[in-house]
């Protein structure tokens, strides 16, 4: 974990100086593009660090991992717009692990002050930040930053290739630049002479890549539309290659089993499964182990002879002893103040409305267990992994391993979904530990569902205590306490990194909500506990997104007002682009007309990772329990690059979300989680499962993800929906506990 | 004593204890990796293969019990050859992370083999077992009542 430490202190400077004109780094330094790390091998010749011209086409090199949310075909969309390529010429690649590749929109984020209220001017300095990311060689496929991150950069890369093909075949030619255009990967002369891109490639490596203009947005030809998925034929065809799809010539498969209490292995007794068919070594990891075995299954059956005798869980061994400890968070001061308008300590006039919500912990489950490959040889360490960040994953297993990072390489193959799980690189060092045990040797280490489950990091539980106060049928305050673990801060400390920072991120999804209430704050305090936390999609908004807008929901019947039109009367003075999706969703479900009998509808809002989205949930009681009907969903991306794959990230955003919402959560016995497989710990499923219509509006400043925003609204439009039906109004996920949902 | 079976029409002889499941005689030995490993407990549907036309969950059938022709999504349509559903399931984008999909595919195509017009409750009854954590059972729905349309069709 060294790098986290690193970063953690470089950290310190750049929310100090960087941003206060480039003090500490200097603007040379921030403006200078990193040298391109890319090797190129025969009939391949790349024109920068993100375009590749080769004999048959154009590959374009893509940092971001792919995990189902298409970032590699808008990826490659970027680049074709302003290169002139057709689609079926475009390859894309996962990149090296490398400074060229630092996440820019990840960082352009992290700034003060409210995001929703930011104008064009801000987004300036918004950039310059970015580039600070590439000091600390933040390369993090997450916080729905990608698009943000490329929309500019890859724009570019595309236009300056073209304009250095140009300029080759000029030099070459005589003919004037001028002359020239550019069409479906050739270069075209006045006379009409086409010649490809793969012809001029070898004549450009010396030329001085020029200074380039974009393309007005009115001439897109790829951009704003449905573009055909690149990965989408090998989807389903079986011939994508996942992490844990990877084989090598002579490869052994292994498992693990670390201790479930996340704490030490007192001892362990291998005697029974070391003569068991299959097994060729048994590791021991210190805190649990792992075992090589000829085929995946034989190791897993080896791995549960296994005898080991855990230590104690570093922290409270059940769920109860965690719950009192997350309470006690609100025993401190706020760790920060996130949000602080009018006087929120001012006796105020009204009805006074007061709630207290909790939100479990959750695991991931992405679709494809943790896995990675990993070869040792010579001293040189390579993996194949799926994985949020390649950085952090080459140095955490330098570190593990004892070489230096140069000496380790990082391969990203598809991710069988990611969801912030994959930014925790843990199952990597475990390959990395196996393959150096057995040098010379690939081994593939697949986890069971059960390592899956029980070595999860967890999306913190959180706990939010709520006052406000509404008059004359609005609020006049609104006053929001949280606590829950801080991820970034928890993992900054535990590498020894210090962690100078406010996390605002505790309160996600409440702070920035764009609502125009005299008396506004919003606080937030750390907790303690112990347990080992992730991102979970949409991150603290996953939770705050469920109190922010539950409360709301309350205070507007406390106000006996409409819930929409509370919502709206209070937004359109702060963000009309989020009112007008208030006003599309009540268009799109028809809000507020007769439903029938067992019908209701409930309305969320959240803004998270600069879109706002709002969602209405009908649900109807039927024969077999609470059914979820339709959802109805409006969001403002500013931009949209990809119209039907937005849609799919919004739908699929939304069930994830509900998929926690109705069933999900995790608890503690003896220091372990107490679910395991998926007949546990379930999700929505086709018969369950709600019908979506999407709406995608472009009236934001900016452009902004979409990958999390979906995930927020989908919890608290649920439980406003059931409060419609049932007059039970639930402050605790999931809503199963409550509510005779249909599993 | 190798057992033989059949897997897309060609035939293999695997040299592995009994009782190991089909999904890994298919993915580390036959190295067929389209069939994917989700919980190995019957609960995701990640597996799903066709033995004799059937749907199975390939982490369920041991070795000994593979008691006919194995069909997995390799063997439904290649890239260039492919079958109808695999076609309209690009056509919709279905896929997001694209882990889930092998198995949809297969539990798709045995419920259109016995049912060429399903509705919506008959889809919800075969899919049920097929989990999708990105979520994508809209794009599922409409891509079965499509690839029912144009099966019927004939297209
Ligand atoms: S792996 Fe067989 S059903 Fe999940
Ligand atoms: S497409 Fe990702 S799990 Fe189904």
């Amino acid at each position: 974990m060294a790098s986290i430490g690193k970063i953690a202190r470089r950290t310190f400077l750049v929310g100090t100086a960087a941003i206060a004109g480039g003090v500490v780094f200097g603007v040379y330094k921030l403006n200078q593009d990193p040298p391109n790390p890319l090797k190129p091998g025969e009939g391949e010749w790349p024109l920068n660090a993100f375009v590749v011209i080769t004999t048959d086409g154009v590959t374009v090199i893509c940092p971001k991992s792919e995990f189902g949310q298409g970032v590699h075909s808008t990826w490659a969309a970027l680049v074709a717009e302003e290169l002139d390529v057709d689609w079926q010429q475009i390859r894309v690649v996962h990149s090296p692990a490398a400074l060229a590749y630092y996440n820019a929109g990840l960082f352009g984020m992290a700034l003060p002050g409210l995001d929703y209220r930011r104008g064009p001017v801000a987004e300036g300095i918004a950039a310059f930040m970015g580039k600070a990311a590439k000091l600390l060689d933040l390369d993090v496929t997450g916080g729905s930053s990608s698009i943000r991150d490329g929309y500019t950069r890859l724009r570019i890369a595309g236009a300056t290739a073209r304009e250095t093909l140009k300029l080759a075949l000029s030099r070459e030619t005589g003919t004037p630049v001028s002359q020239m255009t550019t069409e479906g990967g050739h270069v075209v002369l006045g006379d009409g002479t086409r010649v490809s891109y793969a012809t001029i490639a070898p004549l450009a490596a010396d030329v001085d890549p020029p200074r380039v203009g974009l393309r007005d947005p009115s001439t897109w030809r790829y951009l704003g539309r449905d573009m055909p998925r690149l990965d989408m034929v090998a989807k389903v065809t079986g011939t994508a290659e996942f992490g844990i799809d990877v084989r090598l010539e002579g490869m052994k498969y292994a498992t693990v089993h670390m201790s479930p209490r996340r704490g030490k292995m007192v001892g362990f007794d291998k005697s029974k499964a070391q003569s068991m068919p299959g097994v060729e070594r048994i590791i021991d990891l210190g805190d649990g182990f792992a075992v090589v075995a000829s085929n995946t299954w034989l190791a897993f059956k080896a791995a549960e002879a296994v005898e080991p005798e855990w230590g104690p869980a570093p922290y409270p061994a059940d769920t109860a002893s965690l719950w009192a400890k997350v309470a006690e968070g609100f025993d401190a001061e706020p760790h920060v103040v996130a949000r602080d308008e009018g006087n929120a300590d001012r006796t105020q006039d009204g009805t006074e409305v007061i709630a207290e919500y909790r939100a479990p912990y959750l695991a991931h489950t992405t679709m494809e267990p943790m896995n990675a490959t990993a070869l040792f040889k010579d001293g040189k360490l390579t993996v194949w992994a799926g994985v949020q960040t390649m950085a952090i994953t080459r140095d955490n297993c330098a570190a593990a391993l004892g070489i230096a990072a140069e000496d380790v390489t990082v391969i990203v193959p598809f991710l069988g979904g990611g969801f912030g799980r994959r930014a925790t690189p843990d199952y990597v060092v475990q390959a990395a530990r196996i393959a150096k045990e057995m040098a010379g040797t690939p081994i593939k280490l697949t986890w069971t569902r059960e390592e899956d489950v029980a070595r999860d990091h967890f999306r913190p539980a959180a706990m939010a205590r709520m006052r406000g106060v509404v008059r004359d049928g609005k609020a006049v305050l609104y006053d929001a306490h949280v606590a829950s673990a801080s991820i970034t801060l928890d993992a900054m400390e535990a590498s020894g990194g210090g962690a100078p920072m406010k996390d605002k991120e505790l309160v996600g999804g409440m702070h920035d909500q764009p609502y125009a209430i005299p008396n506004f704050r919003v606080a937030a305090y750390r907790t303690f506990t112990g347990v080992p936390t992730a991102s979970w999609r949409s991150v603290g908004a996953s939770y705050g997104g469920f109190f922010f807008d539950t409360f709301i929901d309350e205070m507007a019947h406390a106000a006996g007002a409409d819930p929409l039109a509370f919502r709206l009367d209070l937004i359109r003075p702060e963000h009309e682009p989020s009112a007008k999706l208030l006003e599309t969703v009540a268009e799109m479900s028809g809000w507020g007309s007769a439903l029938p009998q067992g019908t209701a509808q409930g309305v969320a809002f959240t803004y998270s990772f600069g879109t706002p989205v709002a969602q209405v949930i009908q649900v109807s009681q039927r024969g077999s329990g609470i059914g979820i009907d339709k959802v109805w969903i409006a969001c403002d991306p500013g931009v949209a690059l990809d119209p039907r794959n937005i849609e799919a990230q919004m739908f699929g955003g939304c069930l994830y979300g509900l998929s926690a919402a109705v069933m999900g959560e995790i608890t503690f016995a003896d220091g372990r989680a107490e679910q395991s497989n998926f007949w546990d710990y379930d999700a929505l499923r086709m018969h369950n499962a709600p019908a979506f219509e999407v709406r995608i509006l472009q009236n934001a400043i900016g452009l902004s993800g979409v990958g999390e925003p979906g995930t927020p609204p989908a919890a608290p439009a649920l439980g406003n929906a059931l409060f419609a039906l049932t007059g039970t109004r639930a402050r605790e996920l999931p809503l199963i506990k409550t509510f005779d949902l249909i599993l | 004593m190798a057992k033989q079976i059949t897997v897309n029409g060609q035939s293999y002889f695997i040299d592995l204890p009994d009782d190991v499941p089909l999904l890994w005689v298919l993915r580390d030995e036959v190295g067929l990796t389209g069939t994917k490993f989700g919980c190995g407990v019957a609960a995701c549907g990640s597996c799903t293969v066709h033995i004799g036309g059937m749907a199975v969950r390939s982490c369920q059938v041991a070795l000994a019990d593979v008691s006919g022709p194995v069909t997995t999504i390799e063997g439904l349509g290649a890239p260039d050859t492919l079958s109808t559903l695999q076609a309209v399931w690009a056509e919709l984008q279905v896929a997001q992370c694209g882990y889930c999909q092998s198995g949809q595919i297969m539990q798709a195509a045995e419920l259109l083999a016995l049912n060429a017009t399903p509705s919506d409750a008959d889809i919800d009854d075969a899919m049920q077992g097929n989990l999708c954590r990105c979520g994508t059972y809209p794009r599922i729905r409409a891509a079965i009542h499509e690839a029912a349309r144009r099966m019927g069709e004939g297209v």
